[in-house]
């Protein structure tokens, strides 16, 4: 009559193509509240997963119903001293649950928003969907490149750790079989034989049947000499190298931590500096960062010490460029790299550094760059080197500058400066 | 005599339940007489359970975001401990399927067995919404068929076509309901064959009936300003189905599986008290009876007792998580209270209820079953007794008064306006708007007429700009909203 289905190891995600459907259609208020939600975080924890929430009435499924209004009776349980006729001043918001009961959100949460838990993947996913670092050329197109290991069938030779197991065993059984097969077959021959004479009544001591005793366990013997394996049996896996075309790229992070930047603007710089080290750690396989630090002089500095080191001073920008552009001489031939730079400063410069800067951009970085990005996080009055620069963005395309002036304005600058440009 | 229990642990293996089931089952149909569908019963997980809870409790649906959306505010708040999940969900289908969670212990286990495969079960074969309006061996394989239907016009038109058809159909879904035909019952290859030859046919008499070539002799002229049509249409999906003028025959057929799902939840949506009144009756009675013969021991009932009085449990209205009246605690009471009028009438249950005090207690309440609905049900059986009991008051809220009056409680001259009024609460009829198709101007601009007729002067909530979106995607021309109030008057709400 009843009929028990264990169904536990069925599937679970039933419902995964519509949460992406959902997603999906929903993707523009997502990504603003995953804008809002980035800047909202600490430093630290920038790249993890996210509750978002998006208004709840954006997403509502409208349906025809009653609105406030007319005449409505209701019966309500557990009445203590009204009286039939009474008159009882209207409840605020609608009477204990009358006509809008059932409206409310399921679990009760009414008009705030809908939350929606998003996996760190999908959150990088929103929060990077559509940028891209400009003008990267492929490097196969500028001759140099790389190559990856493809699997090629199978070969007799090779190295012990290409060795393919089950292959040579399949090639060892069948050597086994096919070395042995004449020995088999004699032993079949000799046993029916013996079994013939054993028939007759040949007693066992009969010389006949010794003889026939005596090959039959020369033939096992040779069938147990066959070795189980043998260096003829060998398969190795065989790889061979295909060019691939990388797109190599090397991203240089200019950050002033001067004295002039006080903790709030260094914390700025910092943000958008992990914004971008995220987006290009995710959009990008093989991707460098350069991390330099500069007061009044420069340093090339690891992640780690970029990020948190405190070491402050007086600002000479030009310093940090000077070595930038040594690191680029040394390391990154501008014929392999696609080179790519950010900066960012208050731009509180040393007063006559800020031509030199200009100098130094436009006739040396710039050339070997694809892609420049200057932003400055002052609430104040632009100073030397943010005229300076106007003067470069002017003449060279690849040139950007944008001005930060609290966190809220570093995701979109970050957007703007990095978002796809129509091919 | 202890040797009968079937268990003391409150873990749960197949064989236990198969036993449990067993011997619920006996008392089901030997004992009590219960006619179900025969059974099959499926343990998930929690998360299958979420996944089933957002496809509206269907084992198979076509794939749209507003089932994401449930599901991910179902896992939200199932994640957050703000919501239990339901233990079980039945389906009303031939066979019956019926969801175990893995999670429960055995207790919950038979107690989901009791009420889903046996109450809700025997719900679904008997009650006469049900029998007219569901075809229990049909939906799994309508279902199917409209899964694959849907998916192959998302294939062909694209996805996101079919998604503003799906949304602009999910709108209406609740006015896509026949009240008075009898849908036929029929089986996933059929509905395929005839599919196709709708198709044909549909388009062929939606051309027509736009045909602009004048005929001759046309004696059809003079009353070229009647209106069409002549009688006004409650059904508006059907409507829009058979004669919008624009669509295609695909957007036809997905109108129409939105429709067929709608009209398939309609018995469901007006038989909530009754159902799981019937469900938790059932339970209640099927386990004490089991403890009766000595199958379960005390540990058992003391938990089954704790969950059962959670799900009776009926908040007065003045207490902070007061929602409404819980269907199940009305639906239980009523249920249990039938059986007392049978067994023990007073003389005011042989003044109420002459024709059943002191009757076959089983015999009433399968008559009740079968025979009514939420509205009905009360009407007929909700005695003063159960009023008293529930302190049961009757509300008015006029926005012409300066204050809500009490127009009745529980007292001689009350009952009958308690329950007139609460049946009335669950009349879907005066609960949802009341909105028909009133005229399509056929030689004129095409547009379609809507009319709201207003019920105790009740205007329409503020989404009417947003339906008339919908509606106008489906029609395609203008469409109109008018509101038409107690005395007849009518005005516009709306034009698009």
């Amino acid at each position: 009559m009843s009929h028990f289905i264990d169904r536990r190891l069925n599937g679970k995600n039933k419902s995964a193509v519509n949460r992406q459907r959902f997603i999906k259609r929903y993707k523009t208020q997502l990504k603003r509240a995953v804008a809002d939600a980035v800047n909202k975080r600490s430093i630290t924890d920038i790249d993890s997963g996210e509750q978002v929430g998006i208004p709840s009435k954006d997403i509502s499924e409208p349906v025809f119903h009653h609105g406030q209004g007319g005449t409505r009776d209701q019966v309500h349980p557990g009445n203590k001293d009204f009286m039939a006729g009474d008159k009882v001043p209207r409840p605020e918001g609608g009477g204990g649950g009358g006509a809008g009961q059932g409206k409310a959100g399921r679990g009760g949460k009414g008009e705030d928003d809908f939350i929606f838990d998003l996996s760190r993947e999908e959150f990088m996913d929103l929060l990077f969907d559509d940028l891209e670092l400009p003008n990267l050329v492929r490097n196969q197109l500028i001759g140099s490149t790389e190559f990856k290991s493809v699997r090629a069938g199978y070969r007799t030779s090779g190295a012990p750790n290409n060795i393919d197991v089950v292959r040579s065993l399949k090639g060892a059984i069948a050597r086994r079989t096919a070395l042995g097969a004449p020995h088999r077959r004699r032993i079949k021959e000799i046993e029916a034989e013996l079994e013939g004479l054993l028939a007759l009544g040949v007693a066992e001591d009969d010389p006949r049947v010794l003889a026939l005793r005596d090959e039959l366990d020369r033939a096992r013997t040779r069938i147990a000499a066959l070795p189980f394996i043998d260096t003829f049996d060998l398969r190795y896996q065989s790889f061979v190298q295909l060019p691939e075309p990388t797109s190599k790229a090397v991203m240089v992070c200019i950050m002033d931590v001067s004295g002039s930047m006080d903790q709030a603007r260094k914390n700025l710089a910092k943000r958008f500096f992990i914004l971008l080290y995220l987006f290009l750690k995710r959009n990008y396989d093989r991707i460098e960062v350069v991390f330099i630090r500069h007061h009044t002089i420069a340093q090339e500095v690891d992640e780690q010490e970029f990020f948190y080191s405190r070491e402050t001073g007086g600002t000479v920008v030009s310093s940090a460029l000077n070595l930038a552009y040594d690191v680029l001489r040394e390391r990154y031939d501008s014929s392999v790299w696609n080179i790519y730079a950010a900066q960012a400063s208050d731009g509180d410069n040393w007063d006559s550094d800020s031509v030199v800067c200009r100098d130094l951009l436009a006739e040396k970085l710039l050339p070997l760059m694809r892609y420049f990005a200057y932003v400055e996080i002052t609430p104040r009055q632009h100073q030397s080197l943010w005229y300076a620069y106007q003067e470069i963005a002017g003449a060279h395309r690849h040139f950007a500058m944008r001005e930060i002036a609290g966190p809220e304005d570093i995701f979109p600058v970050f957007r703007d400066l990095f978002k796809r440009q129509p091919a | 005599m202890s040797s009968r229990i079937i268990s003391d642990s409150s873990e749960w293996t197949f064989p236990l339940l198969e036993r449990f089931d067993r011997e619920i089952g006996h008392l089901a149909h030997n004992v009590f007489g219960l006619d179900t569908y025969a059974n099959q019963i499926e343990v998930i997980g929690s998360e299958q359970m979420i996944d089933a809870y957002s496809s509206v409790g269907l084992p198979i649906n076509y794939n749209h975001w507003s089932f994401g959306k449930q599901f991910v505010s179902t896992e939200q708040t199932y994640r957050r401990g703000q919501m239990g999940l339901a233990y079980e969900i039945v389906i009303n289908s031939d066979p019956c399927i019926s969801y175990l969670m893995e999670e429960n212990t055995l207790t919950m286990q038979a107690l989901v067995i009791a009420h889903a495969c046996y109450g809700h079960n025997s719900f679904f074969k008997g009650n006469y919404l049900f029998r007219t309006w569901t075809s229990a061996d049909a939906i799994i394989d309508y279902l199917v068929f409209a899964r694959k239907y849907i998916a192959s016009c998302e294939e062909r038109y694209g996805q996101a076509e079919v998604e503003l058809l799906l949304d602009s159909c999910h709108a209406l879904m609740n006015h896509g309901v026949d009240r008075y035909k009898r849908p036929s019952p029929i089986t996933m290859a059929e509905e395929q064959r005839r599919q196709a030859e709708r198709a044909d046919y549909i388009q062929s008499q939606v051309n027509d009936l736009w045909r602009t070539i004048p005929s001759f002799g046309d004696d059809d002229a003079p009353d070229a300003d009647a209106r069409w049509p002549a009688e006004p249409q409650e059904n508006l999906l059907y409507f829009i189905e058979k004669n919008a003028p624009l669509l295609e025959p695909w957007q036809r057929e997905v109108v129409r599986i939105v429709r067929k799902v709608s009209q398939y939840f309609y018995p469901q949506r007006q038989t909530q008290v009754m159902n799981e009144g019937w469900a938790t009756f059932w339970h209640y009675t099927l386990l004490n009876r089991l403890y009766e013969e000595g199958f379960v021991n005390d540990g058992f009932m003391l938990e089954f007792l704790q969950s059962h009085t959670g799900v009776v449990f009926q908040p007065n209205f003045d207490a902070p998580y007061y929602s409404g009246i819980n269907p199940y605690a009305l639906g239980f009471a009523m249920m249990g209270d039938i059986r007392r009028i049978c067994e023990s009438p007073t003389a005011e249950d042989r003044e109420w209820f002459p024709d059943i005090a002191g009757g076959d207690w089983r015999k009433v309440l399968d008559f009740a079953m079968r025979n009514f609905k939420d509205e009905s049900f009360i009407a007929q059986y909700l005695s003063p007794k159960l009023i008293r009991d529930l302190h049961l008051f009757a509300v008015r809220d006029d926005d012409r008064a300066e204050a809500i009056e009490i127009t009745a409680i529980h007292e001689e001259r009350g009952y009958r306006t308690v329950r007139q009024a609460l049946a009335e609460q669950y009349n879907l009829g005066s609960r949802e708007p009341n909105i028909q198709v009133f005229n399509v101007d056929r030689r004129g601009d095409r547009s379609l007429t809507l009319r709201h007729y207003r019920h105790n002067r009740r205007p329409l909530g503020e989404s009417v700009d947003e339906m008339l979106r919908h509606i106008r995607r489906l029609w395609g021309f203008t469409v109109r909203l008018e509101g038409v109030d107690d005395n007849g008057r009518v005005q516009l709400l709306g034009e698009l």
